[in-house]
């Protein structure tokens, strides 16, 4: 997994809440058998005008000059401010590997859907949870402020605005720890290969119908 | 002691090992896999050198990308048209032979969608650990199993480790009391509480669906309810074992026999929430006051009555929730305070794994029995969830319903409701679907959806617009 320590970057906002899934890779993108190159589909239908199709060549599309994305002051942005229920929908794990691929570090939103935030975490993305008024506040700051850029640190749970403002945040302390050290779940998981065998042996002798091999014998 | 819930009984069963941090190990008894979130999990192991835990607990078929069209699906495999949905089947089928993994393949008679599939095969037992990466598998809940939908790095652990890294969730209870009106169904229900609590109002919690309306329900009911909590955020349904559950279960194929079968319900028959059992949240509908629901927006909370209008965005007083409802109306071509039976519909799709087992055809069969599709509907279709429900249907001539009304009858799969094979909606056309998710662009570029039931789906075909199916007469 990527690590991820700091990032310091341009601040693109997303003013909309409860994107979707859909909205971040539309599904025709969801083809692929592979993890990586879908940054020039992320948000696909928002991002250009016509529609698009798996292998095409992005560069010559026509773009919407009213997303954000596309507008000059927010190019090369890393940071990504939007609205409550962000990720909301699918379980598409090419959700966090678009925003990835596209260059986002970090989603700040006031809040965001349960299974995107576990799918996030596992690629490297930070997600940070601010309070909505807050938000609300660095909306109007990045608005004002061509080239507004956030300083988030990881270690010290901190977003640091250009102004020297800090805004704390939480982060449970496992994935914070898989995110700073780019640890790989599956090998912590295994670290425990003995306590799950265990656990299933029981779990076999109490309820042998869960295993299809002991539930028609 | 407070009592526990449901829910609660299901986590401590599963747990292997809690961390200080909060961060649990818990055992996974089933995982569903299909085409589009397996791929790169199967790649995961291959360049990580490791074999899956245990393969008698997978069971995979392809659905999302499969063609529902008899003339594409005689030819297997060959029949996808499109280049990149054959290969993800393909990669599919190439992952589960290398693997040792059981698959029902695209033409065999138990594909389906893997939701649907699932619970027909008594696959899914009370009692289980269930998950798939596909954020519907809250569906496997209505068997008090606790069914999550995961990510591909997930999918790829539980291949690897038979467990999923997980923290423990709050609790909601969801009761609806009293009993549903005739016509009103359980996708009504669901769509109402979806109203009530909103599209995040079960983030982070476990919602039990409870409440003599839900115990009312069939298992296809119930399946219903539960296949969209994830539409209310949250990721796991629940709803306690009763009779009706284990008679749905009793002699399918998966399920225990014998002497395991009469230990298995005993233990079943634990499956419910404890008296006094303390929940975090509780909300309480009154199935009386729920009318059929159609939604009119861009999110699944965007939903009405039938006889309700589509709001207007300046009575909204929350800036975020007006900005979200005018940009819904412009992108799902309405105006504000237009009556929701005003809407006219060019497509409807009666399907998903929201709505596509044999209970749902039959209502939708009943409606359209003897009628006929509008002439200004561009396409009906109806798709079941699997090619048991298929099979099950024309044996009650629910086809001849269909094919007679002007509806087409397809071959199994997700369909129109993701439109991942080629069943979509073009720019700008509205569409009465039985599906989950009226998402932007979900249906099709530039696609406006429309949430409904089956009955619902199959009056609106016949009307070429929005109707309250209790006003139609049987014919």
């Amino acid at each position: 997994m990527n690590q991820f320590e700091r990032a310091q970057g341009i601040v693109a906002p997303l003013d909309r809440a409860n994107v979707d899934t859909d909205l971040i890779i539309p599904k025709q993108f969801l083809k692929s058998i592979k993890r990586t190159g879908f940054g020039v589909n992320l948000f696909d239908e928002l991002r250009y005008l016509d529609e698009g199709y798996p292998g095409q060549d992005c560069t010559n599309r026509p773009l919407n000059p009213d997303f954000v994305l596309n507008q000059p002051r927010y190019q090369g942005a890393s940071v990504l401010l939007t609205r409550r229920n962000f990720g909301c929908g699918s379980s598409r794990e090419h959700a966090p590997w678009a925003l990835e691929d596209f260059g986002f570090r970090v989603v700040i939103a006031p809040s965001f859907a349960d299974i995107f935030y576990n799918n996030a975490f596992k690629n490297g993305l930070l997600l940070v949870t601010l309070p909505e008024e807050t938000i609300d506040r660095l909306f109007a700051e990045v608005e004002a402020n061509e080239g507004y850029r956030l300083d988030v640190d990881l270690e010290n749970q901190r977003v640091t605005t250009p102004s020297g403002e800090i805004l704390e945040f939480e982060v449970d302390a496992f994935r914070k720890h898989c995110l700073l050290n780019g640890l790989d779940d599956i090998g912590i998981t295994l670290q425990d290969e003995d306590a799950i065998r265990v656990f299933e042996a029981k779990h076999r002798v109490a309820r042998p119908w869960l295993f299809r091999d002991s539930a028609q014998a | 002691m407070a009592g526990q819930t449901l829910y609660d009984k299901l986590w401590s069963q599963h747990l292997v090992k809690e961390r200080d941090d909060g961060t649990a190990l818990i055992y996974i008894d089933r995982q569903l896999l299909h085409e589009v979130t397996s791929p790169q999990a199967f790649e995961g192991l291959r360049l990580a050198g490791r074999k899956p835990w245990r393969l008698d607990a997978n069971l995979a078929t392809p659905d999302h990308n499969v063609p529902t069209t008899l003339k594409e699906r005689a030819e297997g495999n060959a029949g996808i048209k499109d280049p990149v949905s054959l290969i993800q089947v393909q990669t599919l089928d190439d992952n589960c032979v290398e693997f040792g993994i059981e698959e029902f393949k695209i033409n065999d008679p138990r594909q389906g969608i893997v939701h649907v599939v699932g619970p027909e095969q008594g696959a899914t037992l009370p009692g289980m650990t269930v998950v798939c990466g596909d954020s519907h598998t809250a569906t496997h809940g209505a068997f008090a199993a606790l069914a999550h939908g995961i990510g591909t790095s997930e999918v790829e652990h539980v291949l690897a480790t038979q467990c999923l890294l997980a923290q423990k969730m709050k609790n909601m209870q969801v009761r609806v009391e009293g009993e549903l009106g005739v016509g009103v169904t359980a996708k009504d229900a669901v769509l109402a509480i979806i109203g009530r609590i909103g599209t995040a109002g079960g983030t982070g919690y476990a919602i039990e669906f409870a409440g003599s309306a839900i115990q009312g329900l069939s298992m296809e009911g119930r399946m219903t309810v539960c296949n969209m909590a994830i539409e209310a955020g949250a990721r796991v349904g629940l709803i306690a074992v009763d009779d009706t559950t284990i008679e749905y279960l009793a002699e399918r194929p998966f399920a225990p026999t014998s002497d395991q079968w009469q230990a298995a319900v005993a233990d079943w028959r634990e499956l419910v929430s404890d008296d006094g059992a303390e929940f975090d949240k509780v909300v309480v509908l009154e199935a009386a006051e729920i009318e059929p629901q159609v939604s009119w927006g861009t999110s699944p909370e965007m939903v009405t009555g039938i006889s309700g209008e589509v709001p207007d965005p300046a009575a909204q007083t929350d800036d975020t929730l007006r900005s979200g409802y005018t940009r819904a109306l412009q992108y799902m071509g309405l105006a504000p305070k237009q009556k929701i039976t005003d809407i006219r519909l060019d497509k409807v799709f009666i399907g998903s794994c929201t709505n596509s087992r044999i209970e749902d055809l039959r209502e939708a069969a009943k409606v359209a029995r003897g009628k006929k599709v509008a002439d200004s509907i561009k396409l009906a279709m109806v798709v079941p969830g699997s090619g048991l429900v298929k099979r099950m249907a024309e044996a009650e001539g629910l086809d001849r319903i269909f094919t007679e009304a002007g509806f087409e009858w397809r071959e199994p799969g997700c369909s129109m409701c993701l439109a991942m094979n080629a069943d979509k909606l073009g720019a700008g056309e509205h569409c009465a679907s039985t599906s989950n998710r009226n998402f932007e662009g979900r249906q099709g570029y530039g696609g406006r959806t429309h949430l409904v039931s089956p009955a619902m789906a199959a009056a609106a075909a016949i009307a070429g617009h929005f109707v309250d199916v209790r006003t139609l007469e049987e014919a």
